[in-house]
Parts: structure tokens; sequence; C-alpha cells
């Protein structure tokens, strides 16, 4: 178990400053997911961390401890550039990376059999990996990256390259490592996987946070307190004049033509279904919450205008 | 330092185990054998293999009529009165091999003569020709001014001058240049050879992992130093353990070789040895000659040498393996390296040229300067090592050259460590120096 303070972090480089004064903390067991646009400076938080570059001031903190040589065994990281060495064979090369992180030779072996045969790569063991497809690869990819068992795992993009069905079976991998107990930093363009997997975010934007809390906070804030309503009738000129007498309402027409859409830009939503009950069959409501992707473009254009 | 240790161990077995290098390990020692078989080889074939050759002699002058002597592998055969045009055709035909004609000539003494053939004349048979031509001619010109033949002969002396190197306490050793010339551009060669090779094997083994985009995932588990360094021990075992097979491989085909050939002809084997000493004449060696080699190879200081080859050649490769790797870390693909690598070859380029100057003058200010500057001194000293170099010298020469190697380790470490993670950008040299400043 770890939890991850980071404090007061900037880092300038010749032209630009690509981390501002950056604060956050991550609890144990927990995926958090660090989101923002090209360029916001995400990298080279995940780069102080993995200690690939120093901050010019500021501290990272694991467990209470500044962060040294000594946590480098309890991070696994998986980067956005990820390669492999393309002559060397998969399974020797799997090794080579799990005894660079400090596991020993043979444990290395026993663990690497079991995930290769839970990645359905098995038989891949002896060839060399430029055999394998680039799918094979993000597979072998992740393995070594978790390989030690690491209290910290730092994924960078880790879909990318995915068919849905070996996606599904990452997804249900970092879920896993997470109840097993690991801190998960997630860095990610893909709002879907993070309204999945998500419990905490930060947004960056500029080398800022410009958004942070956990995901559902985040969506109840930004709640527009929208409904939606499908009410299904033979004949919908009722609703679209029910419609009429409201002026928070909107009603469109769905794909099938027996059933209509209310959108009620309003959490008071009673009397209006009181009303509809006289005229059909209500077959679904539900309150609409704004998806990470709107709060995402929402937050980062909103900065950007202010700036 | 565990770490360091997985890594040069995965550098130098995956180098070891590549085809290339069995190729190379075999080649190289094939092509240092050929350098000792060929002459050899060329030595026995125009010993025996050439038949006897039948050359016509048409001497219009008659002066030489009776000066070419005949043996088993040359017949001379004089046609007086004969028109060349007609013994040009007999050549054409075959019944000669070649034809000698003298144009005629009054009152002076002919000095010109040409030799018609069909295939390449030998140079052995060149040399006969005009030797005897030049020797009967002096012999006229002594007679003509009253001088007997037969006295020149008498006083000719052929003189034996030993060049002794003495130190301050009064050792005296002989030295051989000619030996030391050859050994002095061999070993330059080969420390040069070595570090363009596996600087260049650094080189792309960096650039490499650069192109793959392995580096962040090995340098989120070592340092970028750590991976640096240990690439370049890595492939310089691997140039050592190239360079000891060379040496055993080169022995055990020399051996194999000696006794194939040797047991028969122990002379010509004697003469392989020499390889510095032109093959032209199959005279048979004397016993004084192979005197004189093993004077010869007892005269070179073979424990220094081959300490300060070793001293020289890995430090010079560490200087610039270091370089190469900064320029390693610089390059997307290999296209853009060029205008990285050419500062670093422009030296040893340098060095190499120069040695044809220094083995000439080992002991010059150029030559002293050139081995003390450390960018030209693993080249440059070990040409004047042969010839013997004062011991303050060459400490002070290793000194600098290691100085230099940490300072740029420290300067190449800063570069590389920044450029490994730099992708798709135009880099300049100013851009470069800003990073030394990077914390």
């Amino acid at each position: 178990m770890a939890n991850i303070t980071i404090n007061e972090v900037t880092k300038k480089y010749a032209d630009h400053i690509a981390l501002d004064r950056m604060c956050i903390d991550i609890p144990e067991q927990c995926i958090y997911g660090l989101l923002g646009p090209n360029g916001a400076g995400k990298t080279t938080l995940i780069r102080i961390l993995n200690q690939i570059t120093a901050p010019d001031s500021g501290e990272v903190r694991i467990n209470g401890e500044l962060l040294s040589q000594k946590h480098i065994a309890q991070i696994g990281y998986l980067p956005e550039e990820r390669g492999l060495y393309k002559k060397m064979k998969v399974g020797e090369q799997a090794i080579y990376l799990a005894e660079l992180k400090g596991v020993k030779k043979a444990e290395a072996q026993k663990r690497l059999k079991t995930w290769f045969d839970k990645f359905e790569i098995g038989g891949w063991w002896d060839k060399k990996v430029e055999e394998l497809s680039k799918g094979m690869q993000q597979k072998v990819q992740f393995i070594t990256t978790i390989i030690h068992d690491p209290q910290i795992l730092i994924f960078d993009e880790p879909f990318s390259g995915f068919d849905p069905i070996n996606a599904n079976l990452l997804k249900e991998a970092i879920l896993e490592l997470r109840d097993k107990g690991a801190t998960i930093l997630l860095s990610t363009h893909n709002m879907a996987s993070v309204e999945e997997l998500c419990d905490c975010i930060t947004l960056i934007n500029h080398g800022k946070s410009i958004l942070q809390g956990r995901v559902n906070d985040i969506k109840r804030q930004h709640d527009t307190h929208q409904r939606e309503i499908i009410v299904r009738a033979d004949d919908p000129n009722p609703i679209y004049a029910l419609g009429d007498t409201y002026n928070n309402i909107k009603v469109e027409q769905t794909d099938l033509p027996d059933e209509t859409k209310l959108t009620l830009f309003s959490a008071d939503s009673n009397e209006l279904i009181a009303r509809l009950l006289g005229i059909g069959q209500i077959v679904a409501f539900k309150e609409v919450l704004p998806s990470m992707n709107d709060i995402f473009i929402q937050e980062v254009q909103s900065q950007n205008q202010a700036s | 330092m565990n770490k360091i240790g997985l890594i040069i161990k995965r550098e130098y077995l995956t180098r070891v185990r590549k085809r290339s290098f069995l190729i190379m390990t075999f080649l190289g020692p094939l092509l240092m054998a050929a350098m000792y078989i060929i002459p050899i080889m060329l030595a026995l074939n125009s010993g025996s293999s050439s038949q006897n050759m039948r050359i016509a002699v048409v001497d219009e002058s008659h002066w030489f009529e009776d000066s070419f002597k005949s043996n088993e592998q040359r017949t001379f055969v004089n046609m007086p009165g004969q028109p060349i045009d007609s013994v040009k055709e007999m050549v054409k035909t075959g019944v000669f091999d070649m034809a000698l004609y003298v144009p005629p000539t009054q009152l002076n003494i002919p000095s010109n003569a040409v030799v018609y053939s069909i295939r390449q004349v030998p140079m052995e048979m060149e040399t006969y020709i005009s030797s005897v031509m030049q020797k009967e001619i002096e012999d006229q010109k002594l007679m003509a001014k009253g001088v007997d033949p037969e006295i020149v002969s008498a006083v000719k002396t052929s003189v034996n001058l030993s060049v002794m190197r003495m130190d301050e306490k009064g050792n005296e050793k002989e030295t051989f240049t000619q030996v030391q010339f050859t050994l002095g551009i061999v070993l330059a060669l080969l420390v040069y050879m070595f570090i363009i090779f596996f600087g260049g094997q650094v080189m792309q083994g960096v650039s490499e992992e650069k192109t793959n985009r392995i580096i962040e995932v090995i340098i989120s588990s070592v340092k970028p130093f750590q991976l640096m360094m240990g690439k370049i021990i890595g492939v310089s075992l691997v140039a050592l353990t190239q360079f000891v097979l060379w040496i055993l491989l080169t022995g055990v085909l020399y051996v194999g070789f000696s006794a194939f050939v040797g047991l028969s002809n122990p002379e010509i084997l004697s003469q392989g040895t020499l390889m510095s000493q032109e093959i032209t004449s199959t005279d048979i060696v004397n016993n004084e000659n192979v005197q004189n080699i093993l004077q010869i190879v007892h005269s070179i200081d073979f424990g220094t040498i081959i300490v300060s080859f070793l001293v020289f050649f890995i430090l010079g490769y560490l200087l610039y393996a270091t370089l190469y790797a900064a320029i390693g870390s610089l390059v997307d693909n290999n296209t853009d390296s060029q205008q990285f690598t050419l500062p670093v070859t422009v030296p040893l380029m340098v060095a190499i040229i120069s040695s044809f100057y220094i083995v000439n003058n080992p002991d010059g200010a150029l030559s002293v300067w050139l081995s003390m500057i450390p960018f030209t001194s693993p080249i440059s000293m070990m040409v004047r090592i042969p010839f013997g170099v004062p011991i303050w010298q060459i400490v002070v020469s290793v000194l600098l050259l290691a100085a230099t190697f940490v300072l740029m380790t420290w300067l190449a470490a800063k570069i590389y460590r920044t450029g490994i993670l730099m992708y798709g950008k135009k880099l300049s040299y100013k851009e470069i120096f800003k990073w030394l400043k990077y914390k």
C-alpha cells in the first residue's frame, strides 16, 4: 500500500514551464487519472515520479518518505513511447527487464509463465520480438511493467494499440491490481476509460492543475440538472403540446416511431411525470450527468480563454 | 552496481551471439594469415611453378651475346642476324616466351633494349636482364678507362650498419627501423579500426534503444548513466574478446600453415615472418639471415608493446565510445548522424594520416605533441611505441587520456540523458549546450 504526495513541484525547460507548483495527493489503493491536453506537463510529472528527471523545486513523497532510488523497485511504469529490443527473444527480454527491477531470475521466470498463460501468449516465449504483432508486444510490455509486484503503477495511454477484447482483458487486470492494493496512476486521453476506471482525477493544463477530485464529485459539480424521460404513446401530439407549456423542456422524436424523448433542464421533475402518466407509458427516466469528455473540453477551453 | 552488471551481460551476450560477430572472428585471422601466406605463396610459385622460359635474344649491338646465362628456369637463345620482326612473329606463335631486342649502336655503348612478350613479363626476369646488361656495360666502361673489372669486384665491400639505441645507464640495444616502421603502422591501424568499429557499435546501440522506444522503460529501472556505461563496457568486452580470439586463431592458422609448408621449406617460412622485406628472388636465405631475424624479433620489446597497446586501446576506445554514445542519443535515425559524427572522426583521421609522418620522425615535436593530445594519443603513441618512448611521456599521455575520458564521460552523460528522450526535434549545437546546465 502506498500513497503519493506531490508537493509544489516545478519544472522549467529552456523555453517553457512544464510544471508550475503542482500539488496532487494520490490516496492508496486507488486509480488516479491524470488528464490534460497534449503538452500540458503530464509526461514530465510522470518522469519525475520515475526519477527520470528531477524537479527544479518541490518534492514528491511516497508514504511520507522523500522519493529516492529505493522506490524504483516499487514502481512499475508503462510509458506512452514504449518498445522492446526487436532482436531479443520474448522470454529472455522479459526476464532481463524483471531483473533490472530487482526480481531474482528464477522468481521472474515463475511469475512470467503465469502471466504469459493468463494473457494467452505462452507459446511465444522463445520467439523474437520482431515476430510478434503489435498487440502481443503490448501484452508483453504490460506484463513486464507489473512483474515485480510494484505498489505503484503508472500507465501512460495503456490502451493504445489494443483491440476491444484485449483492452477489456487489460482493464480487468488493472482493476484486479487495484483491488490487490496497488496505487495506480493512469494518464490517458481516452475519457471512456477514465469514467470506467478512475476513482479520482487531476486535470492539468499549461503545467497547472485546473480541476481535481473524485470523478463522481466532479460530475456532480458540473451537473446541469438535466433529466431525460422517454414516453411511449401512439399519438405524440399531446406530448409536444405539453412541452410547449414549459419553457425548459425539449421534445424530440427517438429512432422508434412511438417513442418520444423529453429533456428537462431542471431537477424538479415530479409534476411533469405526473402529467405524462396520463398521456402514455414512461419507458425510461434518467439523470443526465455531463461526461468527462464534456468537462475536459469545457474546463480546458475556459482556462485557455482566461489566460 | 548489480544493475550495471546485468546491462553489461546483456550487451555482451547479444553481440557475441550475433552471426556477424562469428563471421568477423573467423574472417579477421584469415585476412591476417593471408598477409603472411600470400607473399609466401608467390615466392613459392615463382620458384617452382614457372617452367622454363625461352627467350630469344636479338642483339644487334653484339655486346651481350655471351652475357645471359641460362638455367632451369630460363633459356636464352641467341638469334644473330635475324630481323626482330620475324622473331616477334615467333613469340606470337609461342616458339619463344619473349624476345629481347637490343638495337644497333655505333661508337657508343648501348643503354636501351626492348622486351617483347605476349604475357606479363615476371618482375624477376626484368630485374635479371637489366642487371646483367648494367653489369656488362659497367665492365666495358671500366675497361675503356683501363681498369680491370677483376679489381673492381675485389674492392667491392658491403657495409653492415647497425643502429644502437643507448639509454642513460649505457645499455645498448640494436634497432631495426624497417620492423619498427611496420609495427608502428600496424598497431596504429589496429587501434583506429577498433575504435571506429566498436565506437560505431556503441552509437548504433544507443540510437537503436532510442528508435525502438525501449529507452524509457529501461531508464525507469536504471539511471541513464548506468545504461550508458553498461553499454560502453559491454561493447569493450566484446572488442577484447574479438581481439583475443583473433590472436589465438591467427596463431593456430600460423602454426598450422608452418606445419604444412615449413617442414619442407624452413627458409621460406622465415621470409614470411619478415613481411616488410620484399621477396623478389628465390635465393636461399642463408643461416646468417635467420640469425638476423631472430635478432630482430628479440630486439622488439613485446611486453611494453602489448601492455601499452591494451592501455591505449582501452582508454582510447572508452574516450571515443562516450562521445559516440552521446551522438547516438542525439539521432533518431542514421541519416542525420553525419553532422555530429564528423567532429569525432576528424581527430582520428588526423592521427592515422599523421602516423606516416611519425614513423619517419618518431621523436619530432609534432610526433610528441600528437602522442600527448588525448584525442590523437591512442593512435599516435602506438606508432611511436615500437621505436622506444621515454617512460615519463607514456605516463603523462596515459594520465591526460584518462583525465579527458573522465571529463568527457561527465559531459556525454549530460547530453545522453536528455538526448535519449528527445524525439522529432531538429537539434543544434547551441541547444545541446543548454542541456549541460539541466538539473
